[in-house]
């Protein structure tokens, strides 16, 4: 289980998180959703520990991970899986070497099983006979693809998605998120999405959370968010122009 | 112009004051960062697993062997030069075999090192900077921390060693190509004998004027690595993030470099 308790996190004196309180439990699929640059990849990044916060615990299996030590949050880290917005895969490594670096780099096996595994992940990702091929030559799509066998590849417990169909058309959307669903099923992972993509939520979400001005402002169930009261909810996920995110902003956080 | 700044200073000092201030403080906080990050190299490069082979061979290669042929022609234009211009004064007082020392103690203890170091911030450098700032605004830097590596032991340790290695062998390199370039210019164009060209270049030299140049290029060595790596990693803005961590990098390693080079000498000449 995933508790992040009443975290605070400042930027050049912009207040990006503040005060975040949320639970994620294992196996599930949560998704925080919230307007482009509201904080919810920062918040992603103070759960597998890229970012500290200025104040404010995050406890994964008990153990809080906010007064690690940096070996402990190596170690810790094995039990991740990470895909980036923009896949961020090593421009100097091939596809095989990508999502085999974690395997290169951390265990001893042979590299005829580290191969398999390779393939193996890849196929999992519906991509075939592109482990040679280097970053520059594959598409956005599949280049989200390979960073999902990245994350996947050292079986990991808990997969961070960060916009994971931002920039792909909705065909490609849709196929990246029947695979997270896909592979939600098959590996019974703990995953935490975050996107602004309201087509993907619903899809892959067992729980919702939306992230407004560095807080949590409401979390339900696909259904429960779809049916919600809330105004500024109900303007985020109807994508409305006019409402009170865009109008009159303290008067509704006041109501609220 | 300067009447107006004074004006201006009397007229508001406390403004002027938090901006020296300011300056001060960012310089402090900015050498502070550097000597962290050089503290941290230097930890990770003797905590184990040692950096794998294929990784620093592939450094070694970019940063000495690629840069072989730029810095033949540096090295053997200024050996060149440096015996034409020498010649232009000693033909005057007839004492044009002393080139041949003039030549030699010149790319041993000053040009070799320091024209060395300045074509390998420009090269490499750059290139490292460049590389290791788009890696760190396409959040590879951050993958790679995501998947239970450490960046500096990963990307600046085989860096950082590279350069240590290869910046003091292309700078014998460049001593040698230098004192040929010398060479060429006495024999063909000067008409000194080779014999005599020869003894005139090996006899007055000293081992201390051999180890003053390379213990010059470790130091430069290091300041490369260390101003390149960090630009790279303090990276923000884009592509144009990019381009001005670069350039900030090679203006930086270049200032770095002269003067260390003016500190090392006076040393040397003080001390020694």
């Amino acid at each position: 289980m995933i508790e992040i308790i009443d975290i605070h996190k400042t930027f050049q004196g912009k207040k990006v998180l503040n005060g975040v309180n949320l639970t994620i439990k294992t196996g599930e699929t949560m998704v925080i959703i919230g307007r482009s640059g509201c904080g919810k990849s920062v918040m992603l990044k103070h759960i597998i520990g890229l970012n500290k916060p200025d104040s404010g615990k995050i406890i994964i299996d008990k153990e809080d991970i906010t007064n690690m030590q940096e070996r402990q949050l190596r170690h810790l880290r094995m039990r991740f899986g990470m895909l980036f917005q923009n896949a961020a895969l090593f421009d100097s490594l091939d596809v095989a070497g990508n999502v085999a670096f974690s395997l290169f780099e951390h265990t001893d096996l042979d590299s005829k099983i580290i191969l398999k595994k390779v393939k193996n992940c890849l196929s999992l990702v519906g991509l075939e006979g592109v482990e040679n091929s280097m970053p520059s030559q594959l598409s956005g799509g599949m280049r989200k693809r390979v960073g999902l066998a990245r994350a996947i590849c050292i079986d990991p417990q808990i997969v961070l998605y960060d916009e994971p169909t931002t920039g792909l058309d909705p065909i490609m959307a849709d196929a990246i998120n029947e695979l997270i669903k896909d592979l939600q099923e098959k590996l019974k992972i703990t995953s935490i999405a975050v996107t602004h993509d309201m087509t993907s939520a619903y899809k892959i979400a067992d729980r919702i959370a939306m992230l407004y001005e560095g807080k949590i402002i409401e979390i339900g169930t696909p259904h429960e968010i779809k049916n919600t009261t809330n105004p500024i909810v109900k303007q985020f996920i109807t994508g409305a122009a006019q409402g009170p995110i865009t109008h009159n902003k303290t008067l509704v956080l006041e109501e609220n | 112009m300067i009447t107006q700044i004074t004006r201006q200073i009397k007229k508001r000092p406390e403004k002027w004051l938090t901006k020296i201030g300011r300056k001060i403080s960012a310089f402090m906080i900015y050498t502070g960062r550097i000597c962290i990050l050089l503290y941290e190299t230097v930890k990770w490069m003797f905590i184990p697993p040692a950096v794998k082979k294929k990784h620093l061979y592939s450094q070694m290669e970019k940063v000495g062997v690629n840069s072989l042929p730029i810095v033949f022609m540096t090295a053997l234009f200024t050996g060149m030069v440096l015996a034409l211009q020498g010649a232009y004064q000693m033909q005057k007082i007839d004492a044009t075999a002393y080139i041949a020392n003039l030549v030699s103690l010149s790319m041993l203890r000053e040009l070799g090192p320091v024209l060395t170091a300045l074509v390998v911030a420009g090269r490499i450098g750059a290139s490292i900077t460049a590389e290791l700032g788009t890696m760190k605004v396409t959040e590879q830097i951050d993958a790679l921390e995501t998947l239970a590596t450490n960046p500096v032991k990963y990307l600046i340790v085989p860096r950082f060693t590279a350069i240590l290695i290869m910046l003091p062998l292309l700078t014998i390199y460049s001593d040698i190509i230098g004192i040929m370039g010398g060479y060429i210019v006495g024999i063909f164009k000067l008409g000194i004998g080779s014999r005599l060209y020869l003894n005139m270049t090996f006899d007055p030299l000293v081992l201390k004027d051999f180890f003053t140049g390379v213990a010059k290029s470790i130091c430069f060595a290091v300041l490369i690595g260390i101003i390149s790596c960090y630009q790279g990693f303090a990276t923000e803005g884009g592509a144009e993030g990019v381009g001005r961590a670069t350039t900030f990098s090679v203006v930086l390693s270049f200032i770095m470099i002269i003067a260390a080079d003016c500190v090392f000498t006076a040393l040397f000449f003080f001390a020694f």
